[in-house]
């Protein structure tokens, strides 16, 4: 019934709702848009000009304290962890040490999120073999919770990671050595795998596992990208930052730089969680593309690919002109929200 | 207390007892600080004796008011919940925006002003999302962004306008039919003060639905509906004072029952002229002549109510007018005040007020529906003039458009 203040409905303060904000908009309207013949009279074209149209920004265009959260996206970026090499019976033999930690993390300036964590940070260590190598890595779980390190990869069942297969979930405070061999050559990952699997991953555990192939790739100012999101209301319906190496914005706050001419190697891999599809889009350049790394010869030439969850490759690119240029989820949702950064392309040496 | 059987049970309120024993004044003193040392304690002791609150931080933020103005939008936000409350980032339909405010948290009932930067187009839907520090995402939803009208006296004129329209106007038009019910009989006279109490009954159950809803959300912080119930007994409460008051210098005659009328459709005008107010300052009410047409016929009833009581009597012009200015000056008031400050909880508890007058207003008016000779209270006449009344206040009230 329409009685005269029906029209005043939803006139003075209007609640805040402690809504779930699902990415993909689904889940945000909570009030009825306008009625259709609003008679309202709105004026056209009536935009603000300079604020808010040089794109998204944390407040004040500042970013978090990477030596508070004990990693800084600009070191994960080019951080590569051989392991200890040794040789047994002729055969190099890669050890690496990897402890699961809860870790508060400040994902976006004030904003702090209960983590967990492969060694304190957010993606994990970036474990990188040869084809061939013998790999052992020690996994302790240093959580209040129980964790796995699953491996893609060719390996046993007993080794996959997984609960109920071989030693399966390491509960707190035990601890287990994954050993297999590195194959196939490629990007990989490795995530835990215990259920619930979607918050075990969206907590932050995962991370990246190179396996170079026999005799290597030319040389390249190589690099990490693990894109990955935050939700931090643990709704399970969507994520409220998004990020590549953990950190929203941390590349525009901070640029990558490199040098004009030079090859750049981006080992790129999307473990988002919530979200179905993930994407990668370089300005002013082109890149060679590399599915999964699995091939030395690139299936693509581009500037915009897209990977779903665990898939992965190799993007390589030489910037022809000085400058910055902006990289970014071709999803402007997840760019708008974190996922975005600016390489700073100059003559001079980056280092 | 005296134990002897002929001793005055009841305290003695001339501040010493009649056994000569400490004054009134010392008793309750000492009461006030055996209470107040025992509340210490308790305050000290008993809370460390039990654990603290087991789940997550309660944060709960309410909008008071959202300003738009070109390339900004400047939010008022209440806490609302248990505990404090720090905004660290807001983003602006998934996109993270620049903004300006208070660094620290926003303790329990304090309010901060949040200044966006964002580049908003007339017209469009708007979701502002509050992350706070631990995460959590409070969302405003901004149902179509209008620029802010700014308060001046262009603003004032236009709310005083419009409070003319729909207040005054109508209010003094219904007044008109005065010499019309001379002219009617008893039985006239009585159907006609029960239409008024069937309008009066709509309008108080109307106007309750609606402070509820205003008050359920936005004004949460402070008791949310419980607003309404309050406005309404304190008005209750205060007019049935009044009329006590009024009723041991006269008679009991048509002026005073017309006044105390004229004073509970002016409260209620207060509360719906506030709501106009704010509806206008948030861009969702439209200005037009369907929505004056409407009100004034709708309103004009309200007249109709406060001279129905003074068909029996002479009154001169001057006392019929200012009847008409109580009545609907208030809505004046309210509106220049809604529009400036949008506040639903002062919304909700000025609706409140307007019910409990109108409810005194109806109380004062029940027993003069009695059938003089037989003294039945519901006859059929007066059952069909209470019908009429909400009848016509319902079907006036769809003309109201925007």
């Amino acid at each position: 019934m329409t009685t005269r203040r029906a029209f005043l409905a939803g006139s003075g303060s209007v609640a805040l709702a402690t809504l779930p904000v699902g990415a993909d908009g689904a889940t945000h309207t909570t009030t009825a848009p306008p009625a259709d013949g609003n008679d309202s009279g709105h004026s056209e074209g009536h935009a603000g000009h300079g604020a808010g149209t040089n794109g998204p920004s944390f407040r004040g265009g500042r970013g978090v304290d990477h030596a508070a959260n004990g990693f800084d996206p600009q070191v994960v970026l080019r951080d590569f962890d051989h392991g200890t090499v040794s040789v047994e019976a002729g055969r190099t033999v890669r050890t690496w040490e990897v402890h699961a930690q809860d870790h508060e993390i400040e994902v976006a300036p004030g904003v702090r999120f209960p983590a967990w964590t492969f060694n304190g940070r957010v993606p994990g260590p970036t474990l990188r073999a040869t084809a061939g190598d013998l790999l052992r890595i020690r996994f302790v779980n240093g959580s209040e919770h129980p964790h796995t390190m699953h491996f893609h990869g060719i390996h046993p069942a007993d080794m996959d990671g997984v609960p109920m297969v071989g030693r399966g979930i390491i509960s707190p405070g035990e601890e287990f050595t994954y050993q297999f061999d590195a194959e196939p050559f490629g990007v990989h990952l490795y995530h835990c795998h215990v259920g619930p699997l979607a918050e075990h991953i969206s907590r932050g555990m995962y991370g990246t596992f190179i396996v170079d192939p026999p005799g290597g790739r030319p040389p390249a100012d190589e690099m990490i990208m693990v894109q990955n999101g935050w939700n931090t209301t643990f709704d399970g319906a969507g994520n409220q930052l998004y990020a590549v190496n953990g950190i929203p914005f941390a590349y525009m706050y901070d640029p990558i730089r490199v040098r004009r001419g030079e090859l750049v190697r981006i080992y790129l891999v999307n473990i988002l969680e919530y979200d179905p599809i993930n994407s990668f889009h370089l300005h002013g350049n082109f890149f060679e593309y590399y599915p999964t790394g699995t091939r030395l010869e690139p299936t693509e030439f581009t500037d915009t690919i897209a990977q779903v969850q665990g898939q992965r490759g190799i993007c390589e690119m030489r910037f022809a002109h000085p400058g910055r240029y902006m990289f970014h989820a071709h999803k402007t949702e997840f760019a708008d929200l974190g996922w975005m950064g600016f390489f700073d392309v100059s003559d001079e040496d980056p280092a | 207390m005296s134990a002897e059987p002929d001793h005055e049970p009841m305290p003695d309120t001339t501040g010493s007892s009649a056994r000569g024993g400490a004054p009134l004044w010392l008793l309750a003193s000492a009461v006030v600080v055996v209470v107040a040392a025992v509340l210490g304690l308790l305050a000290v002791l008993g809370g460390a004796s039990l654990p603290g609150r087991v789940g997550p931080p309660i944060e709960e933020l309410t909008a008071e008011r959202t300003v738009f103005t070109p390339g900004a939008i400047g939010l008022t936000v209440r806490n609302s919940g248990a505990d404090a409350v720090t905004v660290a980032q807001v983003f602006v339909n998934d996109t993270y925006v620049d903004f300006s405010g208070p660094a620290e948290p926003i303790e329990r009932l304090g309010t901060a002003r949040l200044d966006l930067s964002y580049p908003w187009v007339d017209g469009q839907p708007y979701t502002i999302s509050l992350l706070t520090s631990t995460g959590l995402v409070i969302e405003h939803v901004v149902p179509a962004a209008v620029e802010t009208p700014q308060a001046g006296a262009g603003l004032y004129g236009l709310m005083a306008l419009l409070g003319i329209y729909v207040g005054v106007l109508p209010v003094l038009l219904g007044m008109l039919v005065l010499p019309v019910l001379r002219r009617a009989g008893g039985t006239v006279v009585r159907v006609l003060l029960a239409v008024t109490v069937g309008l009066l009954a709509f309008l108080a159950v109307d106007a309750f639905v609606e402070g509820l809803d205003l008050a359920a959300v936005g004004g949460t912080a402070f008791g949310g509906p419980l607003l309404v119930v309050l406005g309404a007994g304190l008005a209750f409460l205060a007019l049935t004072a009044v009329d006590r008051l009024l009723a041991t210098r006269r008679q009991r005659d048509g002026t005073r029952l017309a006044l105390m009328i004229a004073i509970g459709i002016g409260l209620h005008n207060l509360g719906e002229g506030l709501a106009i107010g704010s509806a206008y300052a948030v861009g969702e009410l439209a200005l037009g002549t369907a929505l004056v047409v409407g009100f004034a016929l709708h309103n004009t009833t309200e007249g109709l109510a406060i001279v129905t009581p003074l068909t029996g009597q002479r009154v001169s012009i001057g006392v019929l007018a200012g009847l008409g200015l109580l009545a609907g000056a208030p809505a004046i008031l309210g509106a220049m005040v809604g529009a400036s400050v949008d506040n639903a909880a002062l919304t909700a508890v000025l609706l409140g007020l307007g019910v409990g007058a109108i409810v005194q207003v109806i109380v004062q008016i029940a027993p003069s529906l009695r059938d003089p000779t037989s003294r039945r209270a519901l006859d059929p006449p007066v059952a069909a003039g209470l019908a009429a009344g909400a009848l016509v206040m319902f079907l006036t009230g769809l003309l109201v458009v925007s």
